[in-house]
C-alpha cells in the first residue's frame, strides 16, 4: 500500500500524483517505470516515473484517463492508498553527451520525457524540445521542461498554444536549421511512429520509449512483446526504450488495440457506475 | 535430520505400527485393487473452474492405506524429493489418526495439500513403491493419501504448527514466494532464523497462484499453507523486486546474511515463426496469469482476457494441458493441443493428459506450427501446421521430430497459446556481479547444498533447473535451507 501525498489536476483528464514509495525513489533513474494496481480486483498497468524525491521518499506519476484503471488512479486523492506499486522496472535511459538532442514529447508522454531532458542536459547536451498536444490544456510540465531545455517549441493541433501543427512540423523545423545528433520521442505510439519516420529520413539516431500492455512487468508474461529489427523484444525488461527506426510501430499499434472492444465496454460500464 | 534409515527403523518398530501390521495379512493387503480418485464428470467440469479431483472419503483412504504393507525397507521414500516418511503417514491413516498423518507430512513438507495435488507421484514415490517394483501392480496411491491427510487437517480446523527452534535473530532473505521459496522459508523459520520472503508480484505463491489453475489447485488451499508459514513467523513482502527495488547490497546493509533465490524460470519462450506477435497469441504464462492470478475471466475483475472459439495450444507439457483445459472451460468450441512428437513422448503427467482427453480436448500430435495469419485488426485467424514424423532419439532420449516435406495445411484459430517452455529470468543473475551462470542462463550451484560461487547466495527451483516441477523446487528449497544453516553456523556463529 502506497499513500498519495499530493495531487495536481493538469486538466480534466490529466492528473499528477505524488506517491510515497521510499525504496523506488532511491533506486529510480530516468526511463524507469512502475506497475500500479488499484484494488483487490484491479488490473496491473505500467506507468513511467516522471520525477522522484529520494529525501522525501516520493515518486511522481502523470496519468491520463483513458480507461477503467487509469480513471480509478486519477480519481484518487491525497491520503488515499494505492493497493500495489512495484518498481523501478525496465532499463534506465542511456545518459551520455552526444551534442544536440532533439526531444519530442506528445501529450502525457511529456511526463516521462522530463527526467530524460533533465539528465541529458546535466550530461552537457544542447537540448531542443518540441512539446505537442491537441490543445493548450494538454501541454503539461512546460515550465519544468523549459528549465532543462535550451529551447522549447510548442505545437498544438488547434493552435491554442505555440504553433499550430503536428510534432513533426516542429521537429523538422529544427532539423532543417541545425545539426541534430540524436532524437528522443515519447508519446502516443502513432506520434512516435511519425517522429521516427521523420528522423529516419534525415538519418538521425532516435530513441522511442514504448508503453505497451503489460501484466507482471518483470519478463514473465510476454504481453509487451514488440518487434525490433527482426527480433522479438520484451518492453518490460529489454526496454522501454528502443532504437525507434527498428521498431515495428504498425505491429505495436495493433497489439495496443488487443482489448479495444473489451476495454471500451468495461469503461462505459464503469462510467455508468460513477453516475 | 529426519531422513536417515535408523530413524525410519525406530519409527517402524513402534508398538502401534507393529500391531497394525499384524492386523491384516499381507496377502489380503496386496489382493486389493488400487482406489480410484472420485472426479467431477468430464462434461460438467469442462464448464466450471471447480476441482476435477474430489478427494478420497475416509473409508476409501483407510482402505487404500491398508494396501501399504509397511515394508522394512521403504523404497518409496527414496523417490520423494523432500523425503517424506511415507509409511508412517500412511499407517496413521490406517489407524484413523488422520491428524497425526498430516503432522508426519509436515515434518518434511511445508505444502502437503499442494504436493498431494500436483506432484507427479507416478514417477517419484509411487514408481519406487513395492507394488510397482516387485508385484508389478498399481502402486499404493500415495499422492491421493497425502492429499486426503492434508485436506482432513485443514477441514478439521485443528491445523498443527510445526515446532520452531528458539529465534536466533539471524536474518535470511528468500527471493520468490513459489514452491522453492516457501519450502526454504518453512525450514529456515523452523531452525530459528528470521526469514523474509520477497515477492515481485502482488500475491504470495508464485507459480502455485499464477500458473496452476483452480481446477487443479485452488488458490484458497495455497493460502492456507501460506498462512501456516506466517503463523510460524515467516515475513512476506510483496511488490518487491530484489535487484530493482533494492540491491543485494542494500539488503545486506539491513542485516540479511544469506540469500536463497528461487525466482523461477521467468521468460516465456516463443518459436520465432512468422506472425507470432499477432493479437490473440499468448504465452502460456500470460494466458494463465490473466485467468488465475488476475481473475480476468470473472466479470467483476478489471483485467481483460480474450475468449477464443478455436484455440490451439502449442506444446505437450503440464502447462500446455493447463492452458488448453482453461480455454475449454472459458468456452472454446475447439480446444486443441498441437505437439510435435507423439502422445508417448509428451512430458505432461499421464493423469493430466487423460483428464484433458475426457474433457474433449483434441490432440493434434506430430504437428508443428510454421506460420500464423491474421485479419485486418491484427487478430490471428489461421495457423499453418506442418506434419512431423519421429526420427532417431535426440539428447533428451526422446525420438526427434522430423518435418515431412510438403505436408503443410491450415487450421482456423482465433486464439493461440504458446507453451513451449521458459528461459531463466535474467533479472537476478544480472543483479549480482561475478555470479557463475550456465550457458543456459541458469544459476550454477553445488547440488549438495544449492550454494552458488557467491558464498552467501544459494539458489534453487527453475532459476537453477530451467523448468522443472513444484516438488523439485521444494526439494531444492529444503536442501538450500540446510546449506544456509551450515553456512551460517560455519561463518557467523563460530
Amino acid at each position: 500500500m502506497n499513500k498519495i501525498i499530493d495531487k495536481v489536476n493538469f486538466s480534466e483528464n490529466v492528473v499528477k500524483l505524488v506517491i510515497e514509495a521510499p525504496d523506488i525513489a532511491q533506486k529510480r533513474k530516468a526511463g524507469h517505470f512502475v506497475i500500479v494496481k488499484i484494488g483487490e480486483k484491479g488490473e496491473r498497468i505500467p506507468l513511467t516515473i516522471s520525477q522522484a524525491d529520494p529525501e522525501k521518499g516520493t515518486i511522481t506519476l502523470v496519468i491520463q484517463k483513458v480507461g477503467v484503471t487509469s480513471h480509478k488512479v486519477c480519481n484518487l486523492n491525497p491520503g488515499d492508498l494505492i493497493t500495489d506499486v512495484v518498481g523501478p522496472l525496465g532499463q534506465a535511459t542511456h545518459i551520455h553527451n552526444s551534442g544536440t538532442i532533439l526531444c519530442a514529447g506528445g501529450g502525457v508522454g511529456i511526463a516521462p520525457l522530463l527526467p530524460i531532458v533533465e539528465a541529458m542536459k546535466k550530461a552537457g547536451n544542447r537540448i531542443v524540445t518540441v512539446l505537442a498536444a491537441r490543445n493548450k490544456e494538454l501541454i503539461i510540465l512546460e515550465d519544468q521542461i523549459r528549465a532543462y531545455s535550451d529551447e522549447v517549441i510548442i505545437m498544438t493541433d488547434d493552435g491554442s498554444h505555440g504553433n499550430k501543427g503536428l510534432v513533426t512540423h516542429g521537429m523538422e523545423e529544427v532539423i532543417k536549421r541545425e545539426k541534430v545528433n540524436e532524437a528522443i520521442a515519447i508519446g502516443p505510439a502513432i506520434m512516435m511512429k511519425f517522429a521516427s519516420l521523420l528522423t529516419k529520413k534525415y538519418n538521425i539516431p532516435t530513441v522511442a520509449s514504448l508503453n505497451t500492455i503489460m501484466v507482471d512487468g518483470t519478463g514473465m508474461c510476454g504481453a509487451c512483446r514488440v518487434t525490433v529489427g527482426d527480433k522479438t523484444k520484451f518492453v518490460c525488461v529489454d526496454g522501454p526504450e528502443f532504437d525507434a527506426h527498428q521498431v515495428d510501430f504498425d505491429e505495436l499499434l495493433l497489439r495496443l488495440g488487443a482489448y479495444k472492444n473489451e476495454e471500451k465496454q468495461a469503461y462505459e460500464q464503469y462510467l455508468e457506475t460513477l453516475n | 535430520m529426519t531422513n536417515n534409515p535408523e530413524y525410519f527403523k525406530a519409527e517402524r518398530d513402534q508398538e502401534w505400527r507393529v500391531a497394525l501390521r499384524s492386523q491384516i495379512k499381507n496377502k489380503e493387503r496386496t489382493s486389493r485393487e488400487r482406489v480410484k480418485m472420485p472426479e467431477q464428470d468430464p462434461n460438467i467440469r469442462n464448464k466450471n473452474s471447480l476441482e476435477v479431483n474430489l478427494g478420497l472419503t475416509e473409508e476409501q483412504a483407510v482402505s487404500e492405506a491398508q494396501r501399504c504393507i509397511d515394508c522394512p525397507n521403504p523404497t518409496c521414500i527414496t523417490g520423494c524429493p523432500v523425503g517424506i516418511n511415507i509409511p508412517k503417514f500412511i499407517k496413521y491413516i490406517e489407524a484413523r489418526d488422520f491428524l497425526s498423518a498430516a503432522k508426519t507430512l509436515k515434518e518434511t513438507n511445508s505444502l502437503p495439500a499442494v504436493c498431494g495435488r500436483v506432484c507427479p507421484q507416478e514417477v517419484q514415490c509411487e514408481a519406487q513403491c513395492f507394488y510397482t517394483q516387485k508385484l508389478k501392480k498399481p502402486a499404493v496411491a500415495i499422492g491421493h493419501l497425502e492429499r486426503f491427510a492434508a485436506d482432513f487437517e485443514r477441514n478439521s480446523g485443528k491445523i498443527s504448527i510445526p515446532e520452531i527452534a528458539e529465534r536466533n535473530n539471524i536474518k535470511v532473505a528468500v527471493i520468490g514466494s513459489g514452491p522453492g521459496g516457501l519450502a526454504a522459508a518453512g525450514d529456515l523459520v523452523k531452525m530459528g532464523y528470521s526469514v523474509t520472503v520477497f515477492e515481485a508480484l502482488h500475491e504470495i505463491g508464485g507459480v502455485l497462484k499464477y500458473g496452476i489453475p483452480e481446477f487443479r489447485l485452488p488458490n484458497d488451499i495455497v493460502d492456507v499453507e501460506i498462512n501456516n508459514l506466517r503463523k510460524m513467523g515467516v515475513e512476506f513482502i510483496t511488490n518487491f523486486v530484489v535487484g530493482k527495488t533494492s540491491s543485494f547490497e542494500d539488503l545486506k546493509a539491513k542485516g540479511y546474511v544469506a540469500f536463497f533465490t528461487a525466482s523461477g524460470a521467468g521468460l516465456p519462450r516463443f518459436m520465432n515463426i512468422p506472425g507470432e506477435n499477432y493479437v490473440g497469441i499468448f504465452s502460456s504464462n500470460e494466458y494463465l496469469t490473466r485467468v488465475n492470478l488476475m481473475g480476468a475471466a470473472k466479470a467483476d475483475y478489471d483485467t481483460p482476457v480474450l475468449f477464443g472459439k478455436n484455440v490451439a495450444v502449442i506444446g505437450g507439457g503440464n502447462t500446455a494441458m493447463d492452458s488448453v483445459r482453461t480455454a475449454k472451460r472459458l468456452g472454446a468450441e475447439r480446444a486443441m493441443i498441437v505437439y510435435r512428437r507423439s502422445l508417448d513422448e509428451m512430458p505432461a503427467r499421464i493423469e493430466e493428459i487423460h483428464h484433458a482427453q475426457e474433457e474433449g480436448i483434441e490432440f493434434m500430435n506430430l504437428n508443428s506450427p510454421v506460420e500464423y495469419f491474421a485479419d485486418e485488426s491484427g487478430r490471428v485467424n489461421r495457423m499453418r501446421l506442418q506434419k512431423m514424423e519421429l526420427g532417431e532419439p535426440d539428447s533428451s532420449g526422446r525420438r526427434r521430430p522430423v518435418p515431412l516435406t510438403s505436408s503443410e495445411y491450415d487450421v482456423d484459430v482465433d486464439m493461440v497459446v504458446v507453451s513451449v517452455g521458459v528461459s531463466p529470468n535474467p533479472l537476478i543473475p544480472s543483479a549480482v556481479d561475478g555470479l557463475n551462470i550456465t550457458k543456459w542462463g541458469t544459476i550454477h550451484v553445488n547440488p549438495d547444498n544449492m550454494q552458488s560461487n557467491i558464498s552467501d547466495l544459494f539458489a534453487g527451483g527453475d532459476i537453477v533447473r530451467g523448468g522443472a516441477t513444484v516438488i523439485l523446487a521444494m526439494g531444492d528449497g529444503r536442501n538450500a535451507a540446510a546449506g544456509i544453516h551450515a553456512y551460517i553456523q560455519q561463518t557467523l556463529v563460530n
